[in-house]
């Protein structure tokens, strides 16, 4: 955000903040370790405010939670905002000085009344002016989030209308205050600072920006295509439009893992040449034409990971990789050579020195400095450089320290892709739970106690309706596909909502269900919002559902 | 150095055995000691945990101190005398030893072991000396419990708790926050416990492994670990332990990997890292056996969807 893919704060600056704003993550579940942080700010007297469709086992740790409507994350940040305006709580002398854009968008939050608010989200009145209150009146606060904001077909405006928050109360740039995306992967913000983006070099360099090129052209000794590649989703636009021909997936599992995943496999199965290097044999690995096994990256190579706070850490190699399994350097290298290119063998410290001459977030993090220290925050520019704890300073400085100042933006409250009807009237969001992760590719391999499987949760009013009771077989339907499930009834949804978790899909393909619609900005599918209906199955057939994964 | 509240902290000076130290303000006399390089055997003391003040194992004599003081919740104040090798204190450290030795089974508590050796700790003494005065042999009291093995990640022996609490504090607002055990019972029967007992897959636990990572002394152990033991194949000396990130969310734990035989045998984090404090969660903890499975194999279960249809 303003310029950097990063969140802004520091994990030890919630420790000490004043007010959370914990909104569309499940902390508690999805990042535990960074929830101890959280509690240690809940202990020290911060507030917390947790905005999520589902009352999550996070949200029971917060002073009041707001269970909007699935997708109406806009609807709630611009009425906020509208009441901050309205209260006159905004940071006017912050406004002027570091913003751009501030008449723009509070004319377009105007309509964004309480009561307006209240009806477009479900979200009584006074908790979002509470809400509002605690977070424009507190000396710091920070807002954190996750895929619940950033898995619908307005993700990029669902982030931009937290940001908005930010900058009309000077919430972000200080000690304390900031905006904070989790990131789910461990390696995942690495990965974009890396390059690992349609649109960006090492570094986080913008790919059509010359001179940032020719730097790499000059030491790569190559000519680079200026033209940004495309994300993951057009890829797949591109594969249905029979343009994109063959596919070489490193480490992900879009076979499992996509929306509306019986078309994705469709489109897949229809490649001329699906090559797959990956730590064990995905359902996408099943489906290739050359599998290229890979050493898991964090037990057995060398390397470098970069976590939410920014932290650039050393993961060290432990054990020998499995059977012919190689580590990715050596895959990704030898491919290379074996289509001709020049490139020399190198170690992961070699890549990482060549790195950091050209990447001058990364510039004083010497792979020494790495190897004795606890990890290294970018920006880190020079050798005496101790890393950066928070982000954008230089929104407090008198003269911006020479930025242009930070936009706000205009958002418009648009719900779901898809809409809910007679024939599919419950919503279905989806996310995980604490022992498992993402298609199950390593969480599967052990044995969890309190795993339960991807069962269907639904509110104790639906079940009602529905006339199921917990641990029913009933069949789960979206205009998509059909999955058969175990119901599990559950206090912590509304009606009308029903969740589940994707994490076992050798057993309930749960991805059927999803909806492919996607924001055109970040290409990110709505994972978070299916219309689907539900049909008990006939009582003594929960065998035959296969809901119940163990 | 700034302390966690951002000021500058004023500094004590201590005298530890004759030797001047200086700390700052508000540490302990176990940070006085640990500067000045003088040991002190804890057990209910952990870095990354609230001093509880049970085991006092820690004591040490301070001059115009009537009793002794816990070495590791006390804190250091200006022109403290503190003696930690008087005749005082090692007769009531060896006296605390003989006593946990003599109701608990410590032959899995390696630095216990060798602090009972340094106090020449006897745990076996007061059965002799009891039977010396009675007719009958006297059968020492002993705490007796079968070791739960209720899954797959880790086992409950407690035969060898000493009721140090620090799983208890590790479960609740020290670190995890869920609360699943306490202490139940009373003098001898007092137990560590989950609500009504209730077997462990059953209890609030989550299964972090964050109280089996502070268990001083195997009363609550890795299955792993368990299970070579149980084969004669636990061997420590043959471990080497590498440091690394966690591979599933975005936090950056760092994770230990202790490895024997280039296997993962468990996994632990440092108590000093700035992301964990030495804390994990059941992913980062338990989630590594994928990278010892048989590699790229189908997964069995791979029929069971087949009753999903796409409309």
């Amino acid at each position: 955000m303003f310029g950097l893919g990063g969140g802004t704060c520091s994990y030890q600056e919630i420790t000490e903040t004043d007010v959370i704003l914990l909104w569309g993550s499940n902390a508690r579940e999805a990042h535990p370790i960074f929830f101890h942080h959280l509690l240690r700010g809940l202990k020290r007297g911060a507030e917390m405010y947790a905005v999520d469709p589902r009352r999550t086992s996070s949200a029971e740790f917060a002073d009041v939670w707001l269970g909007l409507d699935v997708g109406t994350d806009i609807a709630l940040a611009n009425t906020v905002g509208r009441e901050i305006i309205a209260r006159r709580w905004h940071n006017e002398s912050f406004i002027e000085r570091a913003t751009i854009g501030f008449e723009d968008y509070a004319a377009s939050v105007e309509p964004f009344t309480l009561d307006e608010g209240a009806r477009l989200t479900g979200v009584p009145a006074e908790a979002i002016a509470e809400m509002a209150h605690a977070y424009a009146t507190a000396p710091t606060a920070q807002i954190l989030w996750t895929l619940g904001i950033t898995e619908h077909h307005t993700a990029v405006e669902n982030v931009l209308s937290l940001c908005n928050l930010a900058l009309l109360t000077g919430h972000v740039g200080r000690r304390g205050s900031g905006l904070v995306p989790l990131r789910g992967q461990n390696n995942v913000q690495g990965g974009g600072d890396m390059g690992a983006l349609p649109d960006r070099l090492p570094g986080f360099q913008r790919l059509v920006d010359p001179e940032a090129r020719e730097r790499y052209e000059r030491v790569w000794d190559c000519e680079l295509n200026p033209v940004p590649g495309k994300h993951l989703t057009a890829m797949f636009e591109s594969m249905e439009e029979g343009e994109l021909r063959a596919l070489y997936v490193i480490g992900e599992n879009p076979a499992d893992s996509e929306a509306n995943v019986a078309h994705a496999r469709k489109l897949l199965e229809g490649l001329d040449l699906l090559v797959v290097q990956d730590i064990s044999l995905t359902r996408t690995a099943r489906m290739a034409d050359v599998v290229l096994p890979a050493a898991a990256g964090w037990s057995s190579s060398e390397g470098t990971v970069t976590s939410s706070e920014r932290r650039v850490q050393r993961v060290r190699a432990a054990v020998p990789p499995q059977g012919d399994a190689r580590d990715d350097v050596r895959i990704i290298g030898d491919l290379a050579r074996h289509m001709g290119a020049p490139w020399p063998t190198a170690t992961a410290e070699e890549l990482w020195e060549e790195l950091r001459t050209l990447s001058p977030l990364h510039g004083g993090m010497s792979w020494d400095r790495l190897e004795s220290s606890g990890g290294l925050q970018w920006p880190c520019p020079h050798d005496d450089h101790p890393g950066t704890e928070f982000l954008h300073s230089w929104l407090w400085a008198d003269d911006l320290d020479g930025h242009t100042p930070a936009p706000f933006t205009v958002n418009e409250h648009r719900p779901p892709a898809e809409a809910l009807s007679e024939q599919f009237p419950l919503r279905l969001t989806t996310g995980r739970v604490l022992d498992s992760y993402n298609t199950g590719a390593q969480s599967s391999g052990y044995s969890s106690p309190i795993r339960t499987g991807d069962t269907i949760e639904v509110s104790p009013a639906d079940a009602a309706a529905l006339g199921i009771t917990d641990g029913d077989a009933v069949r789960v339907s979206s205009p998509r596909g059909s999955v058969n499930m175990e119901a599990s009834v559950t206090g912590r949804l509304p009606a009308g909502l029903v969740f589940t978790t994707f994490h076992f899909p050798d057993l309930v393909d749960a991805n059927l269900l999803t909806n492919d619609a996607w924001d055109a900005r970040s290409g990110t599918a709505e994972f978070k919002a299916a219309a689907v209906r539900i049909d008990p199955l006939r009582s003594g057939s929960a065998a035959a559902a296969g809901g119940a994964g163990g | 150095m700034t302390s966690s509240n951002g000021s500058i902290g004023s500094q004590v000076t201590v005298s530890i055995d004759g030797q001047e130290v200086s700390v700052p303000e508000g540490q302990t006399i176990l940070a006085a000691c640990t500067a000045a390089g003088v040991e002190t055997p804890t057990i209910c003391w952990a870095p990354n945990l609230t001093p509880v003040n049970v085991c006092r194992v820690c004591v040490v004599e301070v001059e115009g101190s009537r009793t002794l003081v816990p070495a590791c919740s006390r804190p250091a104040a200006d022109g403290m005398q503190i003696s930690t090798d008087s005749e005082r204190v090692r007769h009531s450290r060896r006296m605390v030893l003989e006593f946990l030795g003599s109701a608990n089974d410590l032959s899995q508590a390696a630095e216990i072991a060798e602090w009972s050796q340094h106090y020449g700790a006897d745990a076996g003494r007061y059965a002799a000396a009891l039977s010396d005065e009675s007719e009958t042999a006297v059968e020492i009291a002993h705490v007796d419990d079968p070791v739960r093995v209720q899954d797959d990640l880790y086992i409950r022996a407690y035969d060898r708790c000493v009721l140090c609490y620090k799983c208890v504090e590790a479960c609740g607002d020290d670190a995890q926050h869920t609360f699943a055990i306490a202490v139940a019972g009373r003098g001898f029967d007092a137990r560590i416990r989950t609500e009504y007992d209730v077997e462990l897959p059953e209890s609030a636990c989550v299964y972090c492994g964050n109280c089996v990572a502070v268990c001083p002394t195997g009363a609550l152990q890795f299955r792993t670990e368990f299970d070579l033991r149980a084969v004669g194949e636990w061997r420590p000396d043959d471990q080497e332990v590498t440091r690394t990130v966690c591979s599933y969310c975005g936090v950056g734990c760092n994770l230990e990997l202790h490895t024997q035989d280039e296997r993962i045998v468990k996994v632990t984090s440092p108590a000093d890292h700035s992301v964990t404090s030495g804390h994990l969660c059941i992913k980062g903890r338990f989630g590594w056996q994928y990278v010892h499975a048989p590699a790229f194999e189908p997964p069995a279960t791979e029929s069971a969807a087949a009753d999903s249809t796409e409309t």
